[in-house]
């Protein structure tokens, strides 16, 4: 049933106009400590629902006693880290989401502040990528599609996400991979999943890349083809295979972690870790994540502060050769 | 028919008392957070997403819905009380709605806009419910190159406020262009005009601009004027509500703004503004009483947009519920909202989960006559703010527009574009440079730039494809004979009466 007193705040919050980023729980775990989760982007986003979920889980495994939950949303998260870096320093208790978005509008935008100011504490989820077609399409395997890009690029207009962002870096990757000069791609961006994914039942682009989930269900109904995934293997129920199995060396997850302010205790970023590995091996997590098509990739602590470099020189390099850094 | 009983199913989910209940609670909240401005139903759902973890899911899509309709009827309420929009599809709206509120007629235009968002928005849930399979293969041939004849035709909306200097009107228009193009660039990921603030990246937010420029600007116009001793506010003449009269200029509006509203709000880029522009525009050039237009209010400026922007949501759900396609914020939220119970979206989504989806539309039936019943009372109490000596008035008006821009994103940054962008408005009121155009460049300029490159980058610079996808060609044809046809008209009739000896030039 309704918990009607969180329901009440929330809806007072949000009448209360001032307060629209504010979420407040009651404390129903005595003794578990109570922590808070900065949001750089808008309510709604896959950031969002990770921080909001996380939220849920940790409580229902009476990890937390409760959480309040802070959005500052604008520009890739590139509004909200600076924030996080000067406001946020120091508090053991907090935690930033943010993900593979947050490195490119970065270098994109050439932000002043970079990842590497705050303190990793855990990768948590990624969502690989899909290579797909309408169903029309004289391409049946990712092969074919390789082959019409190798012959001209400009015929093959390809759909994704905002210039920049994860789909168009994978176009980048897949086309320097194959030995097509990035610039002479021809990317097609649309804000939001749902203008993409028009373009291509409608038939107006040769193909789409984007997160996976946002494909998933046209797949399943026949109207789109699935030619590639880029995870690092095949994933069951889904019959397509790997981009690396398709002859292209690519991997790719568009992961999402968390992130503790700079100037933390290695005490308190030793129980952030313990905390949100405890969540990330629960059943409550792993059942919101089937649900919401998250690929659990956890890595924590000093291996995931190194990853976090690789995909940033990774992606700063593809960036250039799409003249977008 | 099949629809029919699916449909009479549907009603029965949603006539459980507590599915009642939470459409009652959802419709209040969403009038309540149209009124603000900063507050719209994508942020209000956002905030409530958590509800999932603890209620059936009919349940939170009935309140979800609620609140997005509610949205609907409470952003017109501020537009023409205040001249301060609560969404963007209620711009346009203020234009005459808020000079039939000063003329005295506000009741009226409120009645208007409840009345004629009850008619489209039930008409537009009954083509969700008959019409959707249809309508979403019409909305899926408009491709870019489609969208970009689409701009073109809505452009020609700008001469219907131009108001009477089109050198000033056009002025205000690429002023809306430049707004318009401050952030990034979809297309390169390159900013533009942001003068290196992080803030400014994600662009200026057209209802930032539109509180601004009507009710920050305007404010500030009456307060400098107030020793002059003109514009008095009328704070009720005539009857509360519509008057025959009124009714019977009002019913082909509504009927007009639905048509053109529903198709557009099922097209994944058409959005709820456009609509009400072109709405505008049709109703401007089809009204006998053309004088009222921009002086006292004609009822037709208000009546055939807030219909339009009502059908236009329904529209939305549309390729939502057929597709599992979010076409703006507040579906892509309530998609999330599906996947927090683990249904995936999609074309499927009907037959998978009927129960849900029909009980959703019949809700949206039942959310309708709620609003209409919630909203016509309301009028009474609302007029009253009219009542308010107008020093006390204006100094409300800004708090309340001051306070709902901080709560769009808490950001200063918005209050100091909020206040700039007032003085831009308090100058161009000063010396008669419409405020309209701005926010339609705004709107549109973005939009059409965004269309055209994609079709560019499709064709690979063809520009053939603007007049060989035949739809893209009517649109085309449709805009031209609208700009060039009432010339040619007039041109026509002035040869006729003069005589053809008579020629043009020695009038």
């Amino acid at each position: 049933m309704l918990n009607r007193r969180r329901f009440l705040m929330s809806t007072a919050a949000a009448s209360a106009a001032g307060l629209a980023g504010l979420h407040l729980s009651p404390a129903f775990a005595e003794g578990a400590p109570q922590i808070q989760i900065f949001v750089p982007a808008a309510p709604g986003g896959g950031w969002d629902q990770t921080g909001r979920t996380m939220d849920q889980v940790l409580r229902s495994e009476k990890l937390i006693s409760g959480s309040q939950i802070t959005n500052v949303g604008g520009a890739g998260g590139t509004v909200g880290l600076p924030q996080f870096i000067n406001q946020w320093n120091g508090k053991g208790n907090s935690l930033m989401v943010a993900g593979m978005v947050m490195v490119g509008a970065i270098i994109a935008n050439k932000a002043a502040n970079n990842l590497t100011q705050v303190t990793p504490i855990a990768r948590l989820t990624g969502e690989f990528e899909a290579l797909v077609v309408p169903a029309e399409s004289p391409f049946k395997t990712a092969a074919d599609f390789v082959a019409a890009l190798k012959a001209d690029p400009t015929k093959v207009p390809v759909a994704g996400g905002s210039a920049g962002g994860s789909d168009h870096i994978l176009f980048g990757l897949i086309a320097k991979t194959v030995g097509v000069p990035a610039t002479n791609l021809s990317y097609v961006p649309f804000a939001g999943g749902g203008e993409a994914l028009s373009a291509l039942l409608g038939n107006q682009v040769a193909a789409g890349i984007s997160g996976f989930g946002e494909f998933s269900e046209q797949v399943k109904a026949g109207a789109l083809r699935l030619l590639a995934i880029s995870a690092d293997k095949r994933q069951d129920g889904i019959d397509a295979p790997t981009l690396k199995e398709a002859g292209i060396d690519v991997e790719l997850f568009n992961w999402r972690g968390v992130f503790a302010p700079p100037g933390v205790s290695d005490a308190d970023k030793a129980a952030m870790i313990t905390l949100v590995e405890s969540m990330a091996k629960s059943d409550a997590w792993a059942t919101e994540c089937k649900n919401r098509n998250w690929t659990q990739i956890l890595l924590t602590g000093d291996d995931y502060a190194k990853f976090v470099a690789e995909d940033t020189a990774r992606i700063e390099a593809i960036l250039k050769d799409l003249g977008l850094a | 028919m099949e629809t029919l009983g699916h449909l009479a199913h549907g009603f029965s989910v949603a006539f459980t008392p507590v599915n009642l209940l939470w459409c009652l609670l959802g419709t209040t909240l969403g009038t309540a957070i149209g009124v603000l401005p900063g507050l719209g139903p994508a942020l209000t759902i956002a905030l409530l997403l958590p509800i999932t973890y603890q209620v059936a899911p009919e349940a939170s899509f009935i309140l979800f819905a609620g609140i997005y309709y509610g949205a609907m009827y409470g952003g017109s309420t501020t537009s023409i009380l205040l001249n301060t929009p609560g969404e963007s599809a209620t711009i346009v709206t203020a234009l005459e709605g808020n000079k039939m509120a000063r003329s005295g007629r506000g009741g009226a235009a409120l009645a208007t806009s409840a009345i004629g968002s009850f008619v489209a928005g039930t008409i537009g849930t009954l083509g969700v419910a008959f019409l959707a399979p249809v309508v979403v293969k019409f909305a899926l041939a408009f491709g870019p190159a489609e969208y970009f004849s689409l701009m073109v035709l809505a452009f020609i909306t700008v001469s219907a406020v131009l108001g009477s200097s089109s050198v000033r009107g056009l002025t205000s228009l690429f002023a809306g262009f430049v707004i318009g193009m401050i952030g990034v660039d979809l297309q390169t990921g390159q900013p533009r005009f942001t003068f290196g603030m992080t803030e400014l990246l994600d662009g200026v937010d057209v209802i930032i601009c539109a509180v601004g420029l009507f009710a920050v600007g305007e404010t500030l116009y009456m307060a400098s004027r107030r020793y002059a001793g003109k514009d008095e506010i009328v704070p009720l003449r005539g009857s509360l509500y519509m008057t025959s009269a009124e009714w019977a200029r009002s019913w082909k509006p509504w009927l007009r703004g639905a048509a053109i509203g529903f198709p557009i709000g099922a097209m994944p880029a058409g959005g709820a503004e456009i609509p009400t522009f072109l709405s505008y525009a049709i109703e401007k050039k089809l009204s006998n009483h053309k004088e009222e237009f921009g002086t006292v209010g004609a009822i037709e400026g208000v009546a055939g947009p807030e219909a339009a922007n009502n059908a236009s949501a329904a529209g939305v759900l549309v390729p939502m519920l057929t597709l599992g396609l979010p076409t703006s914020a507040t579906a892509a939220i309530m998609l999330s909202a599906f996947q927090s119970y683990g249904i995936n979206p999609g074309p499927l989504l009907l037959t998978t989960q009927g129960d849900l989806v029909w009980g959703l539309i019949a809700s949206l039936f039942i959310a309708n006559v709620i609003l209409v019943i919630l909203n016509l009372p309301l009028i009474g109490l609302w007029v009253r703010l009219l009542k308010i000596p107008a020093p006390q008035l204006y100094a409300g008006i800004l708090v309340f527009a001051t306070v709902g821009t901080y709560g769009i994103s808490q950001s200063p940054i918005d209050l100091v574009i909020l206040y700039l962008l007032g003085a831009a408005g308090f100058l161009m009121r000063r010396f008669d440079f419409p405020t309209a155009p701005v926010i339609i460049g705004m709107i549109l300029g973005p939009l059409a730039e965004t269309q055209f490159r994609r079709a560019m980058t499709i064709s690979n610079g063809d520009w053939s494809v603007f007049y060989k996808h035949p739809l893209s060609l009517t649109l085309l044809t449709l805009a031209f004979i609208g700009l060039v046809g009432p010339h040619i008209w007039a041109y026509v009739e002035h040869r006729r009466r003069r005589g053809p000896e008579h020629v043009p030039g020695d009038a």
